[in-house]
């Protein structure tokens, strides 16, 4: 269980189905760069992530997309103000996913006062561990991105 | 969905179906008026968990099989500690059992109310979502969140995490929880009984599609309870069997059109179902007064023929699971110890707990350093994947005359009955429907 803090990073995915482990390997690096109190890691049923938005104030979510743009794309989506598309971080039909807790969330004046997305486009979600390289050097990107903001 | 419809003959196709636990889709085929070809199909690829787990110490598989799912891990858990302790000849009882049950009451409970009101109750109220049903029954909603968050605690008390929980092991656990936590449990426990009982009053007034079949219901049965994580296998057919017999009873078939096996009863034709509804079947007797009464209060007989009704099957389930937990917690006494010595070797073992969509079965061939040599694993989904389109056959024929879109959606609510977990069965979900 979270236990609650001011900043919480919510990295999102599945290490063994290749470009979806890029929110995972995100937090790897702010981890080794001695963040990781603020680091969480999810597989992406969306009730999850919304049950810790209600003990933190500043949450940042980390996942891959899939939206057709080119893989290792970074999409910033402010979710308090903008919409998450649906389908877009939702490789899958798995679960209650994460544009569907965003959404919920906000019907349900349940949202945190800040949750910003970074959403990393991938080119492959075979199973198996490791990322291409386009989304290593954006895993890289959004990492020093949020060593910087934090 | 496509529709290819001229005059009397029909093309529907959907590639996805949403609010599934996995990767699947149906595909129908009508000429004029007559269903021609019918398939559920699961495209989720294989994951070859029992491959991967040849090698591999009897200690390594809980935790590896737990990844096979992360609604329902306590299955995959449960099912293969106990197979391992059955090769072992070693019962795990007393404290130890107890505090495995109130473990699982909080895996159906998260995983029922899941399902109940953030992917089937849209369907009966004639939502697209659990967004657009919480623009109008927001408190339903905001209610339904705080019980499935009070499930999570369960296994986050006992197992660590609520997600493919980390402090069990075969014989029993890591560590024991602390009795402080346990105890603390009691007040979110009470609140969620009784919303329970209010959010399942709720589905009373719900309205189900037309259609009945005679089950058959297959489930476990133990003779002190209603089963959760042990008992015989029975049917509603008068089968009754030890679960280590379940492969002279059952099997699996691979069918073309399907990543997922699909569970046959050897000798016969006739599908069986397994979960909420086969157990309720098969077990009504054994649930509390409490759960029986809202049960009849909602309109349920002691047998259900109308799959619709599974969503209030769940929810007098998730009733019986909050009390059932309720009980435990107040009776809880601390185990001696937190596990069992279990060193099975040279010896095959078999498990079988009931996941909130049926029962999941487990055998682990062991060699003389406790590795294993051959592991089967036959999850609910994979089970009830010939009962899904014997319903759907039934659901189209009773209403080809919808409109393709109306009759797509009966469809998949038709399937959300089951609330197929399809990453379980790949070992599954697109819907198509061809009128031509």
């Amino acid at each position: 269980m979270f236990e609650g803090r001011d900043l919480l990073i919510q990295c999102i995915g599945n290490r063994l189905r290749r470009d979806d482990g890029a929110a995972p390997a995100v937090g790897d690096r702010l981890r080794a760069q001695g963040l990781g109190e603020c680091v969480r890691d999810y597989w992406g049923e969306g009730t999850e992530l919304m049950q810790d938005w209600e003990v933190a104030r500043h949450v940042f979510m980390v996942d891959a997309a899939h939206s057709g743009a080119t893989p290792g794309t970074i999409h910033r989506i402010d979710a308090r103000v903008f919409p998450v598309p649906k389908n877009f971080c939702y490789y899958s039909t798995h679960r209650f996913g994460v544009a569907e807790a965003v959404e919920l969330a906000r019907a349900l004046d349940r949202l945190p006062p800040s949750l910003r997305l970074f959403a990393i486009e991938g080119g492959c979600f075979d199973a198996g561990a490791g990322l291409t390289a386009s989304v290593e050097t954006a895993v890289n990107q959004v990492a020093e991105e949020l060593r910087r903001l934090v | 969905m496509n529709d290819l419809a001229e005059s009397d003959k029909r093309v529907i196709q959907v590639n996805a179906l949403a609010r599934v636990e996995g990767e699947g889709a149906l595909y129908l085929r009508v000429n004029h008026g007559v269903i021609e070809d019918l398939k559920f199909r699961i495209y989720e690829p294989p994951r070859f968990f029992e491959a991967l787990l040849v090698g591999r110490d009897f200690g390594d598989v809980p935790d590896i099989t737990a990844r096979i799912c992360g609604i329902c891990p306590m299955a995959y858990i449960l099912s293969a500690c106990q197979a391992m302790e059955a090769a072992a000849g070693v019962s795990v009882n007393g404290p130890l059992r107890n505090l495995r049950r109130l473990a699982y009451c909080g895996e159906w409970i998260e995983s029922h109310v899941l399902h109940a009101f953030l992917l089937h109750a849209p369907d009966f109220l004639g939502y697209q979502d659990a967004i657009s049903l919480s623009k109008d029954h927001p408190e339903v909603v905001n209610k339904a969140l705080q019980m499935k968050k009070y499930g999570n605690q369960i296994l986050e008390v006992i197992g660590g995490r609520a997600v493919h929980p980390v402090n069990f092991k075969v014989g029993g656990f890591h560590g024991l929880p602390y009795r402080s936590a346990i105890e603390g449990l009691t007040d979110s426990l009470q609140w969620g009984l009784e919303t329970a009982l209010e959010l399942t009053r709720f589905t009373g007034g719900l309205d189900f599609p037309d259609f009945d079949d005679e089950y058959l219901s297959v489930s476990l049965r133990h003779p002190d309870e209603y089963a959760i994580h042990e008992g015989r296998i029975i049917s509603s057919d008068g089968l009754d069997i030890p679960v280590s017999e379940f492969e002279e009873y059952f099997d699996e078939e691979h069918l073309e059109h399907s990543n997922a096996l699909h569970g046959i009863r050897k000798g016969s034709d006739r599908p069986y179902v397994v979960g909420p509804v086969a157990r309720y079947n098969n077990n009504q007797d054994q649930l509390s007064p409490l759960a029986r009464d809202i049960a009849a209060e909602i309109g349920l007989g002691p047998v259900v023929t109308n799959p619709f009704r599974s969503i209030q099957v769940r929810m007098v389930e998730t009733v019986y699971a909050f009390e059932e937990a309720l009980r435990l917690v107040r009776d809880y006494q601390e185990p001696e110890g937190p596990y069992l010595e279990v060193n099975p070797s040279s010896a095959s073992g078999t498990g079988c707990t009931e996941a909130p969509r049926g029962i999941c079965y487990h055998r682990y061939d062991l060699d003389q350093d406790g590795r294993v040599r051959v592991a089967r694993i036959v999850p609910p989904t994979a089970q009830n994947q010939r009962q899904i389109e014997r319903d759907l056959w039934g659901v189209v024929e009773r209403h080809m005359a919808l409109p393709d879109d109306q009759l797509q959606w009966v469809c998949e609510q038709a399937i959300r009955n089951y609330d197929p977990c399809i990453s379980c069965a790949t070992h599954f979900l697109k819907l198509s429907v061809e009128r031509v």
